[in-house]
């Protein structure tokens, strides 16, 4: 069950980025930007946790659960570190993702040659 | 004698031979619909360069030193080589020629770099000031990406009114020759904006200026359509395309079967997902050299306006959000 | 007859051919899915292997980040964003995919200037706009909770 509710809720937050495309004529890039910021202010309000309560990889992995993950983050920390977290929580929940793109795009970079279309 | 005729038109009164023209593609250009008429399709769209950029300046260094050789001349004997293409600073021209050590003109027109080029070798020849001018225009499917949109390996949709950017070179050698296709005269294009904002529609933004440039030149000479066996757009594509003959029609010329387009011709766009069609500097380039030159030659078709278009903008014009001016440059072929 | 541009607005409209909105929608659906019904699938694996809960969110997304970056660096990464739009792009790989083929593409101006500079190219804003908001919702949090 856990697997069909990830592949509808998932498959389904996709087409709402789908229709952005489509629709509003945004590039991917761009779109990239507002479901994340979108996931912050969702995990915010506590909307998106119960979606991931729910849909679990379905809602965690689009990159809306990668804003609600720096929701969360921002506001553990400022539980407890006080208002230094706000500064700090975000960018901290953010880096295990950050390290892997940087550490990995840089080891494709290392191995691997552009490839013409 | 004034040669000029009318607001942006010039027709000389001897005219200036074609005297060889040749066309290097890359693979994809190859397996396209015009794919045996290209001089050389080169398989590797890397050209045993290192880079992209250094790609494209290998398709010019080939373009120039088959079109010096199909001419019957040599290098030596060319006194102006006239190159354009779409990336910064020139990079394609200028790597591809700098070992040529002949007097050299960098153009930017965009995608109507040949017209441009042409227009201007023409120009000089029959002005007396060469009697052999070398004209260059090329585009690279993967440069053009890297510098205009977004790295080849990030993913992205590209919308059913995109184009899809020619890779190659083409070269055409202008001077005296005993008969055959000639440069009879040119109509220079103004620039024209439309007010097109999508970057992904260029045939959209460049239509306006096609058509102004083609009425221009039948306003000049007094000619119509009924004078050209062809007029043939550079890089319009089928939305281009539809765009061109309607505003022609407002104008009150119908060229409906007169009209062919080098992006569409170029590549078939039910296998080769090109959408609206090629475009880029090579698109209406090589498309000319392989494929109308020959027809001409044959006398297929005699009389012919060829009209490379390009859209003037950059990244940087349209992230700040300015609209896209469209250019054509006009350029009469005939038998001779 | 000259024609306004808002005339030729309208013409270009009707002249240009319109993505094919369900198809495109029908294919984000199914791939965007299957990408998350995979990290689901990591979830139980690297919760079968005794990962707390916070420790399987990092683990998937660093898992599903490197194979981004793999499949990129194989030249198919692309593909599937053509075939699946945002069913590619939207998921946590889309932001890896924007990653890595900047890094990928501009190893030729060197591993300064090119790799380095230019790797956040396209998701940098990800991460700028990202960090704001979720210090936007820190300072709303810190004064409400």
């Amino acid at each position: 069950m856990d697997y069909i509710w990830a592949f509808l809720i998932g498959g389904a937050i996709c087409v709402v980025g789908q229709i952005l495309i489509d629709k509003t004529k945004l590039t991917s890039a761009r779109i990239l930007v507002f479901f994340v910021v979108a996931g912050v202010f969702l995990g915010g309000i506590g909307l998106y946790p119960r979606l991931v309560e729910f849909a679990g990889a379905g809602a965690s992995v689009p990159i809306l659960g990668f804003g609600n993950h720096l929701a969360r983050g921002v506001m553990e920390e400022i539980n407890s570190m006080g208002f230094i977290g706000i500064l700090t929580g975000g960018i901290k929940a953010a880096a295990a993702g950050i390290m892997a793109a940087v550490l990995f795009s840089f080891l494709a970079a290392l191995v691997f040659e552009p490839k013409a279309k | 004698m004034l040669k000029r005729y009318g607001g942006q038109t010039v027709l000389f009164t001897k005219p200036v031979g074609i005297m060889a023209a040749a066309s290097v593609v890359g693979p994809k250009e190859g397996e396209g619909p015009l794919g045996t008429q290209f001089d050389r399709v080169e398989k590797d769209p890397m050209f045993g360069a290192e880079s992209w950029e250094k790609a494209e300046s290998e398709f010019v260094k080939t373009a120039a030193d088959v079109a010096v050789k199909k001419s019957g001349a040599v290098m030596d004997d060319f006194e102006y080589i006239i190159a354009g293409d779409l990336l910064n600073q020139s990079t394609g021209s200028i790597f591809g020629l700098r070992d040529t050590k002949r007097p050299y003109l960098g153009i930017f027109g965009a995608c109507s770099a040949m017209g441009e080029g042409m227009s201007l070798g023409a120009m000089l020849v029959d002005g007396g000031f060469a009697s052999k001018v070398l004209c260059l225009a090329s585009s690279h499917f993967c440069s053009a990406e890297k510098q205009f949109r977004f790295p080849l390996e990030f993913g992205a949709q590209r919308p059913q009114t995109s184009t899809w950017t020619v890779t190659g070179a083409a070269a055409v050698a202008l001077g005296s020759i005993a008969s055959g296709p000639a440069v009879m005269g040119c109509t220079t294009g103004k620039m024209v904006d439309m007010g097109v904002k999508d970057a992904h529609n260029m045939g959209a933004a460049m239509a306006g200026a096609a058509a102004d440039t083609i009425a221009a030149h039948f306003v000049d000479t007094g000619r119509s359509p009924d004078y050209y066996d062809a007029i043939i757009t550079g890089d319009l594509g089928y939305v281009g395309q539809e765009l061109l003959l309607q505003l022609m029609k407002k104008k009150g010329h119908d060229i409906t079967h007169k009209h062919r387009d080098c992006g569409i011709e170029i590549f078939d766009k039910d296998t080769q997902d090109t959408h609206s069609g090629g475009s880029g500097c090579a698109c209406s380039g090589v498309v000319f050299a392989a494929h109308f030159l020959e027809k001409i030659k044959r006398g297929d078709i005699n009389k012919v306006l060829f009209v490379p278009t390009g859209a003037l903008m950059s990244p940087t014009s349209v992230q700040q959000g300015e609209s896209i001016p469209g250019i054509a440059h006009g350029v009469v072929i005939e038998n001779v | 007859m000259n024609v306004s541009k808002k005339e030729y607005e309208v013409m270009v409209k009707k002249a240009s051919p319109n993505s094919r909105l369900a198809a495109n929608c029908a294919r984000a659906f199914v791939v965007g899915g299957a990408i998350c019904a995979f990290g689901q699938m990591l979830y139980a694996i690297f919760g079968a292997l005794g990962a707390s809960r916070d420790m399987q969110g990092m683990l998937v997304a660093v898992t599903l980040i490197f194979l981004a970056a793999l499949v990129t660096g194989l030249g198919k990464y692309d593909d599937l964003v053509k075939f699946a739009g945002a069913g590619a792009s939207v998921p946590i790989t889309g932001f890896a995919n924007a990653v890595a083929a900047p890094a990928i593409e501009f190893k030729k101006e060197g591993y300064i200037m090119g790799v380095g500079a230019k790797m956040f190219l396209i998701a940098g804003p990800v991460i700028v706009y990202g960090t704001l908001a979720s210090m936007v919702v820190g300072l709303i949090y810190y004064f409400v909770r």
